[in-house]
């Protein structure tokens, strides 16, 4: 088995779930001293590989996101989001928050093309401000049934439209969302 | 384009002037952006930072506004380099201190850069000389917009743009001015200017130190809010706050001339013999000078000393550009040496400050 950093005879092996998947990560000697990782029974691997994580015991009753595995007191430590998909997540005490950072609780700025021409300005409009970010999916265009993000057909059809428009990048993107949905619904 | 030839090229906002530029040197508008379907950079391993960026730099440096761009991987920058970037402002501080999966492509005239996997997977910060955030604004936005059109990002209609940091959610913009207001630190009411700009929600600090120890009297003023409002009212609420705060530096100035023109003669006047002399110089003592000739300047004291010069001199004597002109690691008493070596040759043409009418000696310069 090689090292995942630098390709030399690992020595440690860890298992962590990351990103909410089973990840096995082997490390040499060498590179699990320089990452940090002396705990083996494999929690703050993570962290280990990330800067400004902290390492943390996810609390069995604490929200943890689907998407990244972030938990609720890592965000409370940190004052950072894991990924996107954490604003849905810990939606929960979010606008609380938001209110006291800023002007107001709602987005008016600049919308990006792309939602304009499948979410005219009207229909979010209509949100009032005790809607809870993210969770009421009043704009079917905008966002589906899904929690953490769109729905599998709709993705289908982006990674269609991106293709045809030879967009090749986000394709690559979307066809990387595809199969994360796909192998978590597998599992 | 190589690391060198895009330092040898002083930026555009540099040399340029803009509106006010005898008291604004630069406005800045960055925006952060993220994609969604990848973990934030902070939150992320090194292998979903490397594929992100594998997939982002090609989008990124094929922008139309990066022809003949520079564009680099940290993996192959030196500590010095990242360094002289860093005191460019053309990528940030916490970037700098990254290393795998992480990238800037700067244009090559230096008015736009885009970091990749700093806080959030992108920053892209556009520079203009004076006060002039609404152009900047508008180059980001344009970026912005070709950008999006290749990327998916992270956007919701509610919250906006989806950032790393909740502080910056929304628009995701973060717009900034640097100012140099020498007469109001020399009149003491720096202070009573910067209480009064924080109570209005913007954020001041000092480019260099905090509040009246801010080295070079110089200071930065910005939004704090991005959720709320729109860009173009946060834009506009800032430029009316500069509007006043340049008023006043100026007021301050004119008074200074009025009220006190031996002590003001006598600072420029020391501030050039030392620049001109001096064998030692650490940072904090040049940049204090630097800021009393450019006032000279900017007051017609010192007759024929362009501003520009002034500010390409502020920007060559930070520790990292020293080094990168020696091409070795230099220490603190080396880097003062050379320093001050660096300030007499680039001041050696400008002349003395002028004389006042002799027998007037407190009619200032009418
Ligand atoms: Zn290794
Ligand atoms: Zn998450």
């Amino acid at each position: 088995m090689k090292c995942d950093v630098c390709a030399s005879e690992a020595t440690v092996f860890l298992t962590q779930i990351i990103n909410g998947q089973m990840t096995t990560v082997n490390l040499c000697d060498a590179c699990s001293k320089a990452k940090g990782v002396t705990d083996e029974t494999g929690f703050g691997l993570a962290e280990a590989f990330l800067s400004g994580g902290i390492p943390e015991t996810p609390n069995a009753s604490e929200a943890v996101c689907p998407t990244c595995g972030f938990t609720a007191s890592q965000l409370k430590k940190i004052g950072r989001m894991g990924c996107p998909d954490c604003y849905s997540t810990f939606r929960e005490g979010l606008d609380n928050l938001l209110k006291a950072m800023h002007k107001g609780t709602r987005h008016v700025g600049k919308i990006p093309a792309k939602w304009q021409t499948t979410a005219p300005e009207s229909s979010h409009e209509r949100l009032d401000e005790e809607t809870p970010p993210l969770s009421e999916k009043k704009n079917p265009s905008v966002s589906e049934s899904e929690e953490s993000g769109p729905s599998l057909a709709k993705l289908k059809k982006e990674l269609e439209t991106a293709v045809r428009e030879e967009r090749y990048e986000e394709a690559a993107i979307i066809k990387r969302e595809i199969d994360r949905i796909q192998e978590t619904d597998q599992a | 384009m190589q690391f060198t030839s895009l330092i040898n090229h002083p930026a555009d906002w540099m040399q340029g002037s803009g509106p006010h530029s005898d008291v604004v040197m630069t406005s800045r508008v960055r925006l952060a952006r993220n994609l969604r379907g990848f973990p934030f950079p902070g939150y992320s391993q090194e292998k979903q930072r490397l594929e992100l960026l594998n997939l982002a730099k090609p989008v990124v440096e094929a922008l139309s506004e990066m022809g003949d761009a520079y564009s680099e991987d940290y993996v192959s920058l030196t500590k010095i380099h990242k360094q002289v970037l860093v005191e460019r402002h053309l990528i940030s501080r916490e970037h700098a201190a990254r290393s795998a999966g992480c990238a800037v492509v700067v244009d090559a005239r230096q008015n736009l850069s885009i970091m990749i996997n700093e806080e959030d997977h992108f920053r892209i910060q556009g520079i203009r000389a004076g006060l002039d955030l609404l152009n900047a604004w508008s180059l980001v936005d344009r970026v912005d917009s070709e950008l999006e059109a290749h990327l998916p990002y992270a956007y919701d209609p509610k919250l906006g743009y989806l950032t790393a940091c909740p502080t910056n959610v929304g628009t995701g913009m973060r717009a900034s001015v640097m100012l140099h207001l020498p007469a109001l630190a020399l009149t003491e009411q720096i202070n009573p200017v910067i209480k009064a700009v924080g109570k209005i929600g913007l954020a001041v600090r000092g480019l260099y130190g905090e509040g009246t120890d801010a080295l070079g009297n110089l200071f930065q003023i910005s939004n704090q809010h991005t959720l709320g409002e729109k860009e173009h009212d946060i834009i506009a609420s800032i430029e009316r706050v500069i509007e006043r705060v340049v008023s006043s530096e100026l007021n301050a100035r004119q008074k200074l001339l009025e009220d006190n023109p031996i002590m003001l003669r006598d600072q420029v006047g020391r501030a050039y013999a030392i620049l001109r002399h001096a064998h030692i110089l650490s940072s904090k003592e040049a940049l204090n000078l630097l800021s009393l000739l450019r006032l000279g300047a900017d007051l017609d004291i010192l007759p024929d000393c362009d501003r520009s010069v002034l500010d390409l001199l502020l920007m060559e004597i930070q520790p990292a550009h020293l080094q990168l002109r020696a091409e070795i690691e230099l220490n603190a008493e080396e880097r003062d040496m050379r320093r001050a070596w660096l300030t007499r040759s680039r001041l050696r043409d400008i002349s003395s400050p002028i004389e006042p009418p002799p027998d007037h000696p407190n009619e200032g310069d009418s």
